[in-house]
């Protein structure tokens, strides 16, 4: 019995070399570097707002003055000031946590919902599978942001949170799609089955056999759905269902500014400007994990 | 024509039309009436409103009978084209006709430059391949693509319409296209990552092929040969991009015509939204929802017609 376990225990799906052996090399790419750097200083600036903002001497957001309403940018306010007389570079730092909240919160909401749907149908099969699967049809079938603007529209209390989850509810059949697949993919592999034969518990084998397969690609599509999510969440805010009032946000601050802009452009430039630069490296950083996974890319 | 297996994906394919259309309008149903929050009180806004008011109200939009029996009277008006009352009176499918032709003029025109840029700019990348065109195709679209719709839409607003004033700041008043052509290329601009990305591959795949050096060696001019021989094989996953894209293009519409001022359907769902209304929002949303899911029905089964593979397999 040793002998056998020492010739079939280590598998391809959970030797680390192999996991890893598509994302070598990728240190070494500026499609990846520039990315990864940025999203890392936002993640920094995100969690921790306070010092970031307060570089230039004025770092509290709520401090304002509504004598400098809607101020050009001059020394020690870099960004100018907004609508209501407060430093603009303070609104948009402090802004970062809000889009990255949900954006990160969403994503993970989701992904957990489709692992467990994902394998709940792929593992169980037979009409679990069907009933799943007509589940994920019908959500797919809703267009991301007018499901999600009918939900937000009878949703009272609107934060991070309730936004979060009702994103989170639209975001997901994708990845359940990619799940269920990866899963009936390997179900039936002989090293699933030689673990099974071994006698190891299901929830060992599901979670360090059949799992590892399932989740490189759609941590891919993971990647690239903090992206989308972030859009969709100043998107909501912009049309008055996302975030509410208190909450710093660009959506917010890019929703004032919609009414303002001939006057102060620059508080439609700088919330746009960080807006786009996150999304953009989290989507090209996603693009790269893709190309990077795929073989017909790999040479 | 139509044989026995066409019939019968087509049968398939609107049945599962139907489980989809009942799941999501269900799903909608549920959620909007088993969320906290009351439509009636905030009705009344800050002044609350009196038991027979409500009770009356209540009964008068059937909000007092259960979920299952609110959403086959829903399900019932639907099949006759009616989306609803709005909390001021108004028909949702009276408010909806007036506005159906700026959006689809609208979706339309944004259809058309995707089309055109997208495709061309993915024939102008795999033509250079590897230079810096191809590259900064590529960048410069991504880069686009990443930018929010209503991000863009201001932007655009302010380059092009206040400053330069090139276009018309908002407003339908000067007619089509001018009045069109600044949200249409907001809306367009997005999709055109996708687009040129799919028509560069298709074409690279295409200039690689057999029948293409064939071709080249028989001394068929250039022009020709990308003209006739590649881009009619090429185009094929483009096209069926584009068809699915035709859907997201309505949804595209809600942001910009709330920026650009356009009346149509997107702003009314814009200005439904501020306003509290939320039948209206619900009714519009329908709409476009089973909009969207006709046009992804209609795509596929034009899809089987244009390629052989996919109506035999």
């Amino acid at each position: 019995m040793a002998e056998l376990t020492e010739v079939v225990v280590p598998d391809l799906a959970t030797d680390p070399e192999d996991v890893r052996r598509p994302f070598r090399g990728l240190v070494r790419r500026p499609g990846f570097v520039v990315p990864a750097v940025l999203v890392l200083v936002l993640m920094i600036i995100a969690l921790l707002p306070g010092p970031v903002a307060g570089l230039f001497g004025h770092g509290d957001p709520t401090v304002c003055d509504l004598g400098s309403s809607g101020d050009p940018p001059r020394a020690g306010h870099p960004f100018g000031f907004d609508i209501q007389g407060c430093d603009l570079y303070a609104n948009v730092v402090y802004g970062t946590r809000s889009s990255l909240a949900v954006g990160v919160l969403t994503t993970v909401l989701a992904l957990a919902l489709a692992l467990v749907i994902g394998l709940v149908a792929g593992l169980i099969g037979g009409w679990a599978d069907f009933l799943l699967s007509r589940l994920t049809d019908i959500f797919l079938g809703f267009p991301f942001l007018l499901g999600a603007i009918v939900v937000l529209n009878s949703v009272g209390q609107r934060s991070v949170l309730t936004v979060s989850m009702t994103l989170a509810l639209f975001g997901w059949p994708t990845m359940a799609r990619l799940v269920r697949g990866s899963v009936r993919s390997v179900r039936g592999a002989d090293y699933v089955l030689a673990a099974h034969t071994m006698g190891l518990g299901w929830w060992r084998v599901v979670t360090r056999y059949i799992l590892p397969g399932a989740v490189a690609p759609v941590l891919v599509v993971a990647t690239i759905t903090v992206g989308g999510v972030i859009v969709a969440e100043s998107s909501l805010t912009y049309l008055g269902i996302g975030l509410q009032a208190p909450a710093i946000s660009w959506g917010l601050q890019l929703s004032d500014a919609s009414d303002q802009f001939q006057n102060a452009p620059h508080l439609l430039w700088f919330p746009s400007l960080f807006l786009a630069v996150t999304v953009l490296s989290i989507i090209s950083l996603g693009d790269t994990l893709r190309a990077a996974l795929d073989p017909k890319q790999r040479s | 024509m139509i044989t026995g297996r066409t019939a019968l994906r087509v049968g398939q394919r609107l049945l599962g039309l139907v489980v989809v259309f009942l799941g999501v309008t269900f799903v909608i149903y549920l959620m909007v009436f088993s969320l906290p929050g009351d439509p009636i009180r905030a009705l009344g806004g800050d002044r609350p409103l009196t038991e027979t008011v409500i009770a009356n109200l209540r009964a008068e939009y059937h909000l007092d009978e259960p979920v299952g029996e609110q959403y086959l009277r829903f399900l019932g008006g639907l099949l006759h084209g009616d989306l609803g009352t709005s909390f001021t009176g108004r028909s949702v499918t009276e408010q909806l006709r007036e506005r159906w032709p700026v959006t689809i003029v609208l979706a339309l025109t944004a259809w058309v430059f995707e089309i055109v840029l997208g495709v061309g700019l993915g024939i102008l990348a795999a033509l250079r391949r590897g230079t810096v065109i191809d590259k900064g195709v590529l960048a410069a679209t991504i880069v686009l693509s990443a930018i929010p719709v209503f991000v863009l839409g201001s932007v655009a607003q302010l380059v092009f319409g206040v400053r330069l004033g090139w276009f018309p700041v908002a407003g339908s008043r000067e007619g089509w296209p001018i009045s069109f052509i600044l949200p249409g290329l907001v809306i367009a601009v997005f999709g055109l990552a996708s687009v040129s990305r799919l028509t560069r591959g298709s074409m690279l795949e295409g200039l690689g092929a057999d029948y293409v050096r064939t071709a080249r060696s028989l001394g068929v001019p250039p022009r020709r040969v990308v003209g006739v021989h590649v881009l009619r094989n090429s185009l094929i996953p483009t096209v069926t991009y584009l068809g699915t894209d035709l859907g997201y293009l309505l949804g595209g519409t809600v942001i910009v015509e709330g920026i650009f001022n356009l009346p149509g359907v997107g702003n009314l769902l814009v200005t439904s939204i501020r306003a509290h209304e939320g039948p209206t929002v619900v009714g519009i949303s329908t709409a476009l929802i089973v909009i969207f899911l006709l046009t992804s029905l209609l795509v596929d089964l034009a899809h089987g017609l244009l390629d052989p593979r996919i109506r035999r397999g």
